[in-house]
């Protein structure tokens, strides 16, 4: 079996200017952050991101790394707002497809199934389809004729999730109350990059979690990543909850940008910065020696 | 009853959006709809399902911020599950409500370029095509109760044609002042009763579109049972007075 460790700096290595990413997890929980700062720090630019959004949403916003949005939601949960996020719409710095988070599950499950579209009812009558330009809907072919949405597939070019363990070759668990979309989020990617606090051999892995609590096997990872804390400050239950302290600060700092730099320098939230002369308007640009720093 | 204050009543209303709902799961946005589910569920319908706001149904009914026993398991996966077979009772907040019962939480302002960005549109055009949905509003004001919502996150009557009102239920609206629904001709709002010490007049003068006045009613007391479940049980440190304050 393949051994698909890697480090930080080679699993985001992919990454091309453009790209359409899936970041896993849910609002403040159980986010890749050390993957997000390892895509900081690259010279990528005009992603499309698709979240349920937390923190990674901001952080990409204030590293000017987003082209679009496509989300339900951006919230640090006991902190309602995101400020980077709010700044980068306020200021019409990126443009965003806002779906309601059913549909994003939709999308997800589509594409993963090679779908192109599913239908769902959520949506109808609402202003999602106001502001998503070419979508339709679709309306059954049986008696019933009901007119549904027909929310179409989001496919990524890769996907970044952070779960509790892993083995070697991509067999993942969370170990907490939710699986959130992880496994549609790698099903739905060419490229899937699992982080994870520890990395253990597949008996330890069998034997750590429940069998329903396996959410990843190999076929749907191609990295893995060993992260300890790496989805500091999101909650990682049961190895750590959210830093609510470190949360609060950095909401605080993100809503000021004077502190911001300083905030972010200290804590690797820094993008990654153009050596003098450098060419990045070339996408073949390599992000893998973390030039930036 | 004279120990009743305007939080109480308002706790009290919240309670009643789920008195006829049966077995189905409650899922209340903020401390009053919290307060007011857990009340039903003693009270008024004990078949309801509530959660702890993560990943589990509750087998008992603690109190605001405490645990209890679990009967089940409930991620976000199964919600959505839950949300299209239609077994739920959304209370909603809403930054901004139209008297067609539209509500925006998502922004003001244009869309491409918003004056104040907020959540997004979360679950709310899901949850009002697929099941009851109520709203809670601490602080009743025309500049949240609009003439027309800058966009359309949850689904009102205006909006609910065909399709998308097959299983369109907007149900109520519960303020600090009052309590509306929709039960008008044409689905536009109504002021249902007003609370203890409000008047219609002063409903009226905090909304900012004309609310059909017809057969306002006074929003019930709490009961004896219900004002000790309320102090002693479910909200002893009187988060519920914080969010609304007596008058």
């Amino acid at each position: 079996m393949r051994d698909k460790r890697a480090g930080l700096d080679e699993a985001v290595s992919g990454l091309r200017d453009g790209m359409t990413i899936g970041i896993g997890g849910w609002g403040s929980r159980r986010k890749p952050m050390a993957l997000v700062r390892a895509i900081l720090q690259t010279p990528v630019r005009d992603l499309t991101l698709v979240s349920f959004g937390g923190p990674d949403v901001g952080l990409l916003c204030a590293a000017g790394k987003l082209r679009e949005l496509v989300f339900g939601f951006v919230s640090l949960d006991s902190v309602p707002y995101d400020p980077h996020f709010v700044r980068a719409r306020q200021s019409g710095s990126i443009s965003v497809r806002e779906l309601d988070e059913g549909m994003v599950v939709a999308g997800l499950r589509a594409a993963g199934q090679r779908l192109p579209f599913l239908p769902i009812r959520a949506g109808l009558g609402s202003d999602v389809m106001t502001y998503y330009p070419g979508i339709r809907t679709v309306r059954s072919p049986y008696d019933d004729g009901e007119e549904l949405v027909a929310m179409p597939a989001l496919p990524l070019d890769m996907a970044f999730v952070h779960l509790n363990r892993a083995d070697a070759h991509g067999n993942a668990a969370y170990l907490g109350p939710d699986p959130y979309f992880d496994d549609l989020f790698c099903l739905a990617a060419a490229h899937r990059v699992v982080s994870c606090e520890q990395i253990v051999t597949t008996a330890d892995l069998v034997a750590a979690a429940p069998p329903q609590a396996l959410l990843l096997n190999r076929m749907m990872v191609d990295a893995v990543v060993e992260t300890p804390n790496g989805a500091h400050f999101t909650s990682c239950v049961p190895d750590y909850g959210r830093d609510e302290a470190f949360q609060r600060e950095y909401a605080a700092a993100a809503a000021d940008l004077e502190a911001w730099p300083a905030f972010a320098a200290e804590h690797g939230f820094a993008p990654f910065s153009a050596p003098r002369g450098a060419d990045l308007g070339s996408s073949k640009v390599q992000s893998g020696g973390g030039g930036g720093r | 009853m004279s120990a009743a204050t305007r939080a109480d009543v308002c706790a009290v209303a919240c309670a009643d959006l789920f008195a006829d709902d049966g077995e189905i799961l409650a899922s209340p946005m903020g401390t009053m709809p919290l307060i007011g589910a857990r009340l039903a569920r003693l009270t008024s319908n004990p078949d309801l399902l509530i959660s702890d706001g993560e990943a589990y149904l509750l087998a008992e009914t603690p109190p605001i911020g405490g645990s209890s026993p679990l009967e089940g398991w409930l991620p976000y996966g199964k919600v959505f599950d839950v949300v299209a077979a239609g077994t739920r009772h959304v209370v909603m907040g809403a930054n901004q409500v139209d008297r067609f019962g539209n509500q925006n939480i998502s922004c003001l302002g244009e869309h491409a370029q918003p004056k104040r960005q907020m959540f997004g549109s979360r679950g709310a055009p899901g949850n009002t095509v697929n099941h009851r949905t109520s709203y809670w509003v601490a602080k009743h004001a025309a500049r949240l109760f609009v003439p027309a919502v800058d966009v359309v996150s949850g689904v009102g009557y205006d909006r609910a044609l065909a399709a998308a009102g097959r299983f369109h239920d907007v149900h109520r609206v519960v303020t600090n002042l009052a309590v509306l629904d929709f039960a008008t001709a044409d689905h536009s709002m109504r002021i249902a009763s007003v609370h203890p010490g409000v008047t219609v007049e002063q409903v009226q003068a905090e909304t900012g579109f004309p609310l059909v006045r017809d057969d306002v009613t006074t929003t019930r007391e709490p009961t004896d049972e219900e004002l000790r479940l309320l102090g002693e049980v479910l909200d002893p440190k009187g988060y519920r007075e914080k969010e609304v304050p007596n008058p």
